[in-house]
């Protein structure tokens, strides 16, 4: 059997691209390492899923269950516990994915490939962090699945290290499970969550320390305490403002990397602003036929737009497969101008209407995005908000800029 | 009428010379091992090369220059036998400047006297075919094929398994707290879980043999620790196919940069002396991983700011002399194994045999060989590294080995499993993650377990019978909770 679209990844991105490329007349599989579809949506259970997508507010597992449903009811083939080894491509039409499942080994032989592995967390490593390798260090997905997967406490005072919504979210249920969370050390001179989940900082009394960075662990089996200083506007510690916290957990919530090793594997072109691939409007990597969406094309806060991702990936994909490839083009670069960090796609091509995913690395008030030649007006850009714009076909130029200016 | 031969550490020199003991028929040898695992002091965090043997003085370090040679040769058996994951890649001790080109002369010298085959000084056009991507400024370099790498606390845990195969008798989580002296001769140590009976004591305790030995009374020698701190980045960032040395120091062999045997790109050590109190000191520090890596990018230009994915430190047990101490001492049957600094993992089998020899000559034992005695031992089936036809038979078999849990090194959750069974197989009382992880690899890619800690966890407390909360990171003292998910605010009522 040799399939159209072999889609790896069954989280919402993935599943979207399943269901789309099954509903554009392509033969489909999924493949999901986990034991169950749906991703990490299954391990967010607050609400604030499908806002944009649906209208509705729903909760993690509730998203994706609407969507693990629709698989069902289309009998698209899926394979849980399936791990991918290797990717092969023979032939512009002929990819070979090498599996490890329960079942048995096996190859899986298909023309195109929808990339939706998602991302991992930074670990305490990464982010620089040294001293003793003790107990009591945990990323915050490490610490959800010990609590909420298997009822484990894991600490009584912790120290949190970054500020975004994962981080937040992490601070409350501690918190309401009764440990103290002594504080939430942020690099950045400004909070990395949403407002509403800012709160939580003042409903259970938890400082926050901004501009600031933990440096040192420091304990025998388990963390007793950690050291940490402030930081001047480049990120550099400013000397004898270190200081140690008491606490016996340190929980690092330092965001998440996309989870590209398997196609780096296949020497496929990595941007480093985003840690994902480089892609086109299509959202094909620089492998012809290995398109990419969701979490590993580049951390989206939403789930509405890793769906969005999904959908046209897996559209694209089924168009590969059809037609022997994707019509060659004269591809416009998309060039990051000022307070750009990042950028999706890397290229366009003018002849279509256009999503582009962006994020600034300062917050503006009341700023303009600049697209090309056109403007568009916003109340606030900050980082921790990606933002996205529609660019109409015939607002696009040759070349085509893109600035966040105040 | 039979021995009893106590062997306190079970490092990588107590379990090469267990594995050595294990042959005779009339030993009856016991290992004392403080920890709640075997190979977790000093062999454990260290640069785990099989070092060639030119780079000790034969006349300052007599045993040093005659046992790493032989270390070497019994390394490359061992690894066979014992089924250790092992590279041969041959190291390159690098000249940057023009004096050290006479220096490495010198050590090829050297290397000629202590009997290490095969080395030759390459210059600047070859060294640059032998090893592409190396600094531009590398005019030579000595080239020594028999380097090797090994996983090396992996290898403390094979010979262990073979030493116990062969009847040695494995004692964790029990530190010798006092040894018994009468009449000139030992009788026995003591330890929290009673006294035992000895007629032979072996101190290989690694950073404490000092203190060990004062136990008898021998106070001639002191340990100081010297720390060496390493990184380690993710796949994709290109290492380089051979161990790259720089010309050495006095002090030590300096940073070496390596592809170790997972695949990874690896820096270090640097060498920074501490205080004799600070034996379990294995903190890293900023200041110490910015000196290893200017050092390594010295040799090895191209490695980037960003992508490390691990930091650890060791400690050195540094004798006073620079040369190891193995003798039988006056207090009859005590036997000292100390200071056993680099290069001490690649003498540790030759070690073994050496201690043997004291046994015959010093002691003036009679060894009677075993007439059944197991040399293999086999080590638990990498699936993601096996041939497709055998890792689907093995699948097929046990659907265990079909589910991956350690997604960035492939390990599934049946290697998991076995992992438990070996652990459970030399006595292993306290599940630990890092138990898991020196015996199959899981944990320690790319995401440092973030996905899969915890469910190994979960295997650990389903095996052990223990819940979740009690399982470890690295034994006692290091419990992953506090108890269950309602402990706090149980406690606040
Ligand atoms: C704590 C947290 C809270 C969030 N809260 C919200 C919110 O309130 N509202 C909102 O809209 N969004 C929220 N998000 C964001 C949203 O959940 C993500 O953007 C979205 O889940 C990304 O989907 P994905 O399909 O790309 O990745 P994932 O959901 O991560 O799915 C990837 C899937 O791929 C599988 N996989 C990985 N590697 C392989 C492989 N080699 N082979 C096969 N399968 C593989 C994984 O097991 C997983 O099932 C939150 C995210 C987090 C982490
Ligand atoms: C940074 C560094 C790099 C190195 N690189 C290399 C290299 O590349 N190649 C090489 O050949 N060598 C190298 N070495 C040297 C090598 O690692 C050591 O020589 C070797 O590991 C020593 O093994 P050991 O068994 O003597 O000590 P250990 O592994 O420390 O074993 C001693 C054991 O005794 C136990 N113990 C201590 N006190 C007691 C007690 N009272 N009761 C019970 N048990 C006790 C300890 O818990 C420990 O497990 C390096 C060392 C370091 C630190």
């Amino acid at each position: 059997m040799i399939y159209d679209v072999v889609v790896i990844g069954g989280g919402p991105a993935g599943l979207a691209a399943a269901i789309k490329a099954h509903e554009e007349g392509g033969k489909v599989l999924i493949l999901e390492q986990a034991e169950y579809l749906g991703g990490i949506l299954q391990q967010c259970i607050h609400p604030g899923f499908g806002i944009h997508y649906l209208g509705e507010d729903l909760t993690g597992p509730e998203f994706a269950s609407l969507f693990i449903e629709k698989v069902r009811s289309l009998n698209i083939p899926y394979i849980l516990s399936a791990h991918v080894m290797k990717i092969e491509i023979m032939l512009p039409l002929a990819k070979k994915i090498q599996l490890i499942a329960p079942k048995g080994t096996k190859d899986i032989e298909t023309k195109a490939i929808v990339y939706t592995a998602g991302a991992r967390e930074k670990h305490g490593f990464e982010i620089g962090i040294t001293g003793d390798r003790v107990s009591g260090i945990y990323t915050a997905g490490e610490a959800q699945s010990l609590m909420d997967l298997y009822g484990v406490m894991p600490g009584k005072r912790v120290l949190i290290v970054g500020s975004g919504d994962v981080g937040l979210i992490m601070a409350r249920r501690l918190s309401l499970e009764g440990a103290r969370v002594v504080g939430v050390v942020e690099l950045m001179p400004y909070p990395g969550g949403l407002a509403r989940n800012l709160v939580i900082l003042r409903d259970f009394n938890i400082p926050l320390y901004l501009s600031h960075r933990v440096l040192e662990v420091h304990g025998r089996g388990r963390v007793e305490r950690v050291k940490m200083a402030r930081v001047n506007s480049k990120g550099k510690t400013i000397p004898g403002t270190e200081r140690w916290i008491e606490c016996d957990t340190l929980l690092i919530s330092a965001g998440l990397v996309p989870d590209v090793r398997v196609l780096e594997s296949l020497g496929i072109r990595i941007d480093p602003s985003t840690g994902g691939p480089v892609v086109n409007e299509f959202l094909e990597t620089t492998a012809p036929g290995v398109f990419v969406a969701g979490n590993s094309l580049v951390i989206n806060d939403l789930v509405d737009y890793a769906v969005e991702q999904g959908e046209r990936a897996g559209m694209q994909a089924v168009r590969y497969a059809k037609n022997g490839g994707l019509p060659s083009m004269n591809w416009i670069p998309v060039e990051k101008g000022g307070n750009v960090r990042c950028v999706i796609p890397h290229y366009i091509n003018g002849e279509n209407e256009v999503i582009l995913y962006l994020r600034a690395r300062k917050p503006v008030k009341d700023a303009t995005l600049v697209t090309g030649k056109k403007m568009h007006k916003i109340p606030v850009v900050t980082p921790a908000e990606m933002l996205r714009v529609k660019i109409k076909k015939e607002d696009i130029t040759r070349p085509f800029k893109v600035e966040v200016s105040p | 009428m039979s021995i009893r031969v106590t062997i306190v550490g079970g490092g990588i020199v107590g379990a090469s010379i267990a594995r050595v003991l294990s042959r005779y028929e009339n030993l009856k040898v016991h290992i004392i091992e403080k920890m709640s695992d075997v190979g977790w002091g000093v062999s454990k965090a260290n640069t785990a090369l099989i070092h060639g043997g030119y780079d000790d003085d034969p006349q300052k370090y007599p045993l040093r220059a005659s046992l790493c040679v032989k270390g070497n040769r019994l390394w490359q058996k061992w690894v066979k036998d014992l089924e250790i994951p092992h590279v041969w890649s041959g190291a390159l001790i690098i000249a940057l400047q023009n004096e050290d080109i006479k220096h490495l002369s010198t050590l090829l010298e050297r290397g000629i006297r202590n009997g290490v085959p095969e080395m030759r000084l390459v210059e600047k056009e070859e060294l640059q075919a032998l090893q592409p991507g190396i600094a531009s400024e590398a005019t030579g370099a000595l080239y020594v094929p028999t380097v090797g790498q090994i996983a090396s606390p992996r290898a403390t845990v094979a010979i262990i398994e073979n030493a116990v195969k062969n009847g040695v008798k494995i004692h964790l989580e029990t530190e010798v707290q006092g040894i018994k002296v009468s009449d000139g001769e030992v009788k026995g140590i003591q330890t929290p879980r009673g006294f035992m009976e000895s007629d032979v004591v072996i101190n290989a305790a690694g950073l404490y043999a000092d203190e060990i030995s004062r136990m008898v009374g021998l106070d001639y020698f002191t340990l100081r620790p010297r720390k060496g701190e390493y990184l380690i980045y993710r796949h994709g960032i290109p290492g380089p196919t051979r161990v790259l040395f720089p010309t050495p120091t006095p002090k030590s062999k300096g940073i070496i940069v390596t592809t170790e045997v997972g695949g990874h790109l690896m820096i270090g050590p640097n060498a920074q002396d501490m205080e004799r109190d600070e034996k379990d000191n294995l903190a890293t520090t900023e200041e110490g991983l910015k000196e290893v890596l200017q050092g390594a990018r010295k040799l090895w230009p191209g490695i980037p700011d960003r992508g490390v994915i691990r930091t650890f430190a060791g400690l050195r047990p540094e004798p006073p002399n620079g040369d190891f101490i193995i003798r039988a001492e006056e207090v009859w049957g005590f036997i000292n194994v100390a200071g056993i600094r680099s290069p001490g993992l690649t003498s540790a089998p030759a070690i073994g045999y050496f201690v043997r020899d004291i046994l015959r000559r010093d002691l003036g034992l009679k060894l009677v060989p075993k007439r059944r005695w197991y040399p293999r031992r086999r080590d638990i089936t990498r699936i993601a590294a096996i041939p497709d036809a055998q890792r689907d038979r093995k699948i097929r078999a046990r659907s265990e080995y079909g589910q991956v849990i350690c997604r960035c090194n492939h390990i599934t959750k049946g290697e998991i499993l076995d992992a438990v069974e070996r652990m459970k197989y030399i006595n292993v009382k306290t599940p630990s993650i890092d138990s898991v992880k020196f015996r199959t690899g899981a944990t320690s890619g790319e995401c440092q377990g973030s996905f899969c800690m915890v469910r190994i966890a979960m295997l650990l407390a389903q095996e052990y019978g223990v819940p979740l909360w009690n399982v470890t990171l690295k034994g006692p003292g290091s419990e992953l909770g506090i108890g269950d998910i309602n402990s706090l605010r149980r406690e606040k009522k």
